[in-house]
């Protein structure tokens, strides 16, 4: 059972890349040499910046013959039938076999696969991994034309066992496979000759490259800690930066250094972000000042001086990069103080959108519908006008200028240093959430009322010039901004009609534009026609715009996705999305959360059977005879017991129904129905609906009325599926 | 690395150090070239020459300007005018870090007392239409080259591929000198009769042209000349190949793509001047980016510039 070794030796390869393309690797490879024939014990794939390597233990030194039989035409068919075998089997005439059966001879293609050598298959499977293999970016270099994320210059592959070491005989453009690697770029001791992957790991240590990403993640992280404790201060735990780093170096050396004293006064964020984005640089923290006073930096290297140099130089880009954002602090806090003047008439020269005017001009619009959401949510309408108009300025501040991923943290700073009130400032950090899937969503009244007019604004915006998103294409991230929306209503409970606030924000875009448009014209001294007039819709008994219904219905599809994941089924949601209100998603999800209860008691699926029966023999009836049986059911006319036990359930239900509804109870409200359940199976069991006697009939058929119109109030159940 | 070569003590010495370095490695040290670039990338010893299937090794210094970067000669890194220090070689040799590392230490810097590292950095340049990969070096945590494998010029594909060598290197010699403010820095030998810092030259022209760049370049005549390379660009390409004169087949690449760098310059002049909004500068970087693409092109018609 020989061992394989393959290493594979490049130029730097992005850090960020380096984990997919282990994987890639252990998978590729081993699918292929499966694929093949051979089976392995157990297969590990590691990264360093220059090298990707992967170790295959326990694979079988050749594969298994294969014989593989085909039946062909008759002996008697036409010769092209028979050429035609021949093209597909590969094989003469005379190879083929004839074969007695019941209808005569037929011919028999009988093709023998010899076992293959395991290092036939592992050099052809390794060239091709090789030359497909899936970098998100790779590149050419020199003359060949050969793609690798980085110059690729060295192979090993080497298969071992017993009776020793044998190069994997394999050339890639011109690359030919050996057993000789080398060590770190600066501390390695040359080239050496490596037999199997043992020997590799403890010679590749000893040229001072620590292979296992995961032990260098240990080093840096042990050391960092080890560092910061030795002085009383602890670092800051980054796991996305940990692993960064650990792919930028093959021998992790954690220096530690102290921040400047000017710099400290400087927002924790804005230390962190700079050290983390320019410098790759982790944050320490002294836990009595609750302060970031120092960094760790991670160099490559032992150097003879302890390390003196690099962390002298490393301070020195540090403060470089710190002085520039304590310049850009103290510019902005002095904007900020002075009430944020400058950057409000600044926005006014920033585009939003060509078509949809200026940041300026779109913090207007979501001023104006902030205001409008305020009592929705419970906030004070004033606060939030005020603080939709400042949620926005530090876009024009020079530190998000630099770090956009500040944006919002900065906002709040400089909305308290300009006077404003807690929640406000509060609303210019919150209103940009929820920023993704993971993120949780504001719940202080007036943030959650400017983060849904933001949102709504730019899908409003979007969807009045027609920029929807279409199949994977969505470069305005407006599925998130939906998604956020929905997020925000649901965690706060926001009670709202959306086609509304949709259908007058999108009038509110539309004239802004038309006016932009009129005013643009004015200016070149044209003429100007007035925008045609907005397609309507009705929607839930209103006039709206069929953009409204539209925008809508996108936001029915995102909460589809949003609530399948929640493991709610897209039946259940159907259902629920035809009762009318459903543009107020918390209803509707109220709706969808007691059907999908109560839809997992036995009593709840049975009752979906029995009301679909109930229904469809109703509209058959109706259908046929041309009238709505909605007259009234009397007991008096029913004849079993079954039939009058049903009109005393429905009395009950009814009557638990009724209360419940009205307090949009939809648990107890299904539940009630789901106990009809046994006495609609009862009656079906039992009573012909179809009656001989028309007046017993019609009493029934009015009676399957009264099911339908007291199972209908939660959910459309004939959309229920099954 | 005890060899190392002792620390330089002034700004030309650096460059001269590059320069004997490079042409020890057989490349051909240019000149900068005469007209107002952006980088070095912009001297048709890189943009053209990367471009068709001869060979090339070029070194040189090309004084860069980049008008937005004018602080009035206050700020201690950033210049308007500065100087790149660019090396071309096609097709790039498979060892060219190695290459690389050792003009480190020729500038000497010690490579055992140092953390060099590469670190991801994808090159691009839209108004050449120009993209490669690389990275860009870090000396001790600092950004001191890029290097980039050029995989596009000019909406040509790269066969072979040139690799690309960018120092910044007043920021490198301050690092390797130790200087915190770049007017600081010696320019000559301090030693010299007449020594002179770097603000000693620069200080003054520096001034001169924030003020030129922001306030002073008058936007309607550079709006004007932008038109003006615009439209000779493609009248020289628009020439038959045959000249009537010489009998030869001569195609005004060069000529062309020298209306390409200065349309290039015109823009940036013109964005610092603040009078290019956020959506029209997409599309004037378009424009510059179209006449590199022409010019390209008809460099490719060239013999310098053919496949052979």
């Amino acid at each position: 059972m020989p061992d394989l070794l393959i290493e594979l030796f490049s130029e730097e390869i992005p850090a960020r890349m380096q984990a997919r393309a282990r994987e890639d690797l252990r998978r590729l490879v081993t699918d292929g040499l499966v694929e093949a024939g051979l089976t392995y014990a157990s297969a590990g794939a590691f990264s360093t910046p220059r090298r990707l390597v992967l170790s295959v233990e326990g694979l079988t030194g050749e594969s298994r013959p294969v014989r593989e039989e085909r039946k062909g035409p008759s002996v008697s068919a036409p010769a092209q039938a028979v050429e035609g075998f021949l093209r597909s089997t590969g094989l003469t005439p005379e190879q083929l076999e004839r074969r007695a059966d019941k209808k005569g001879e037929t011919f028999y293609a009988v093709v023998e696969k010899p076992g293959r050598q395991a290092s036939e298959i592992v050099a052809e499977v390794l060239e091709a991994v090789i030359r497909t293999f899936p970098w998100p970016k790779s590149m050419r270099w020199g003359s060949g034309t050969l793609r690798w994320v980085r110059p690729l210059q060295s192979i090993v592959c080497l298969l071992s066992d017993e009776t020793g070491a044998h190069v994997v005989p394999l050339t890639v453009d011109g690359i030919v496979a050996g057993n000789v690697t080398e060590g770190h770029r600066f501390m390695g001791n040359g080239r050496f000759v490596v037999n199997g992957f043992d020997d590799y790991a403890v010679k590749l240590k000893r040229a001072k490259v620590v292979l296992d990403s995961a032990e260098r993640e240990a080093a840096i992280w042990q050391g960092a800690q080890n560092l910061a404790f030795a002085s009383g201060m602890e670092v800051v735990a980054d796991p996305g930066l940990l692993a960064e780093v650990a792919g930028l170096v093959e021998w992790p050396v954690p220096l530690m250094g102290r921040i400047g004293e000017a710099f400290l006064s400087l927002p924790p964020e804005v230390l962190q972000t700079s050290m983390k984005e320019h410098q790759k640089f982790f944050s320490v923290r002294n836990p009595k000042t609750g302060r970031i006073e120092g960094f760790v930096t991670v160099a490559n290297i032992e150097a003879a001086d302890g390390g003196e140099v690099i962390l002298k130089g490393n301070q020195k880009v540090l403060a470089a990069r710190l002085s520039d954002a304590k310049f850009f602090w103290e510019n902005d806090l002095r904007v900020a103080k002075a009430g944020m003047g400058e950057w409000v008439e600044g926005l006014k020269s920033v585009t939003f959108q060509a078509k949809l005017g200026s940041q300026a001009e779109r913090i207007e619009r979501i001023a104006a519908l902030a205001r409008e959401i305020a009592p929705l949510v419970g906030a004070d309408a004033d606060d939030t006008e005020r603080a939709a108009r400042i949620a926005k300025l530090d876009l024009r501040s020079a530190m998000v200028g630099e770090f956009p991923e500040l944006q919002g943290v900065m906002g709040r700073y400089y909305a308290l240093e300009a006077g404003e009130k807690a929640s406000i400032a509060d609303a210019a950090r919150d209103h940009w959430r929820p920023k993704g899937e993971s993120d949780s969503v504001p719940t202080e009244p007036v943030s959650v009322a400017v983060a849904l007019a933001d949102k709504i604004d730019t899908l409003a915006g979007f969807w009045a010039i027609d920029e929807k998103p279409t199949g994977s294409k969505d470069p305005y991230a407006l599925r998130r901004a939906a998604l956020g929306v929905i997020r925000l209503v649901l965690g706060n409970g926001v009670r709202s009609s959306l086609v509304v606030l949709f259908d007058g924000h999108l009038n509110r875009v539309l004239a802004e534009a038309a006016e932009r448009h009129a005013a643009e014209a004015r200016k070149h001294g044209g003429d100007y026609a007035s925008a045609t007039g907005t397609a309507l819709t009705e929607s839930d008994g209103r006039m709206v715009s069929t953009n409204a219904v539209d925008l809508l219905s996108f936001f029915h599809d995102r909460l589809k996705v949003y609530l399948k994941d929640q493991g709610i089924r897209h039946d259940i949601i159907d259902a629920c999305l035809a009762m009318p209100g459903n543009d107020d998603l918390t209803l509707l999800v109220k709706r969808a959360e007691a059907l999908a209860a109560v839809m997992k008691t036995e009593d709840g699926a049975n009752l979906i059977q029995g009301y679909k029966r109930a229904a469809n023999i109703l509209s058959q009836a109706e259908a046929k005879d041309g009238v709505e049986y909605s007259f009234g059911a009397d007991p008096k006319f029913a004849e079993t017991d079954e039939e009058r036990a049903l009109f005393a359930a429905l009395d009950q239900a009814e009557a638990a129904i009724a209360p419940a509804m009205a307090q949009e109870d939809f648990g107890t409200a299904m539940a009630a129905m789901a106990a009809l359940r046994a006495p609609i199976d009862a009656f079906f069991t039992t009573v012909q609906v179809n009656s001989d006697n028309a007046i017993v009939r019609r009493n029934r058929l009015n009676l399957l009325h009264r099911i339908r119109a007291i199972c209908s109030g939660v959910a459309d159940l004939t959309r229920i599926e099954g | 690395m005890s060899d190392a070569p002792s620390t330089p003590r002034s700004f030309q010495e650096i460059i001269l150090r590059l320069q004997s370095y490079w042409a020890a490695q057989g490349c051909a040290v240019l000149q900068p070239y005469d007209m107002e670039v952006g980088a070095g990338t912009f001297h048709p010893a890189t943009t053209l020459r990367s471009l068709g299937t001869k060979p090339w090794a070029a070194a040189y210094v090309q004084p860069s300007r980049r008008p937005t970067d004018g602080r009035y000669g206050e700020n201690p890194n950033r210049l308007q005018h500065y100087y790149q220090y660019q090396v071309i070689i096609k097709p790039s040799p498979p060892d060219l870090q190695a290459l690389y590392l050792g003009s480190l230490q020729a500038i000497g810097i010690d490579l055992g007392l140092h953390d060099i590292r590469f670190v991801e950095d994808d090159w691009e340049s839209p108004t050449l239409g120009a993209w490669g990969l690389g990275w860009e070096v870090w000396c001790d945590g600092m950004e001191v080259s890029q290097f980039t494998y050029f995989q596009q010029v000019g909406g040509h594909d790269c066969k072979p591929v040139s690799g690309e060598l960018t120092y910044g290197l007043e920021r490198l010699a301050m690092y390797v000198m130790g200087i915190d403010h770049v007017m600081d820095m010696p320019f000559n030998d301090p030693a010299s009769p007449i020594p002179l810092k770097y603000g000693d030259i620069f200080r003054q022209s520096e001034e001169e042209y924030s003020r030129h760049n922001f306030d002073g370049a008058d936007t309607e005549m550079l709006f004007r000349h932008f038109e003006a390379a615009e439209k000779e660009c493609a009248r020289l390409l628009a020439f038959e190949p045959e000249d009537p004169k010489s009998g030869k087949r001569i195609i005004m690449a060069h000529p062309a793509y020298d209306q390409t760098i200065k349309a290039s310059h015109l823009f940036n002049l013109l964005d610092a001047r603040g009078v290019i909004s956020v959506t029209e500068r997409q599309a004037y970087i378009g424009r510059v980016r179209a006449l590199a693409k022409q010019c390209a092109d008809a460099f490719r018609q060239t013999e310098a510039g053919a496949d052979q």
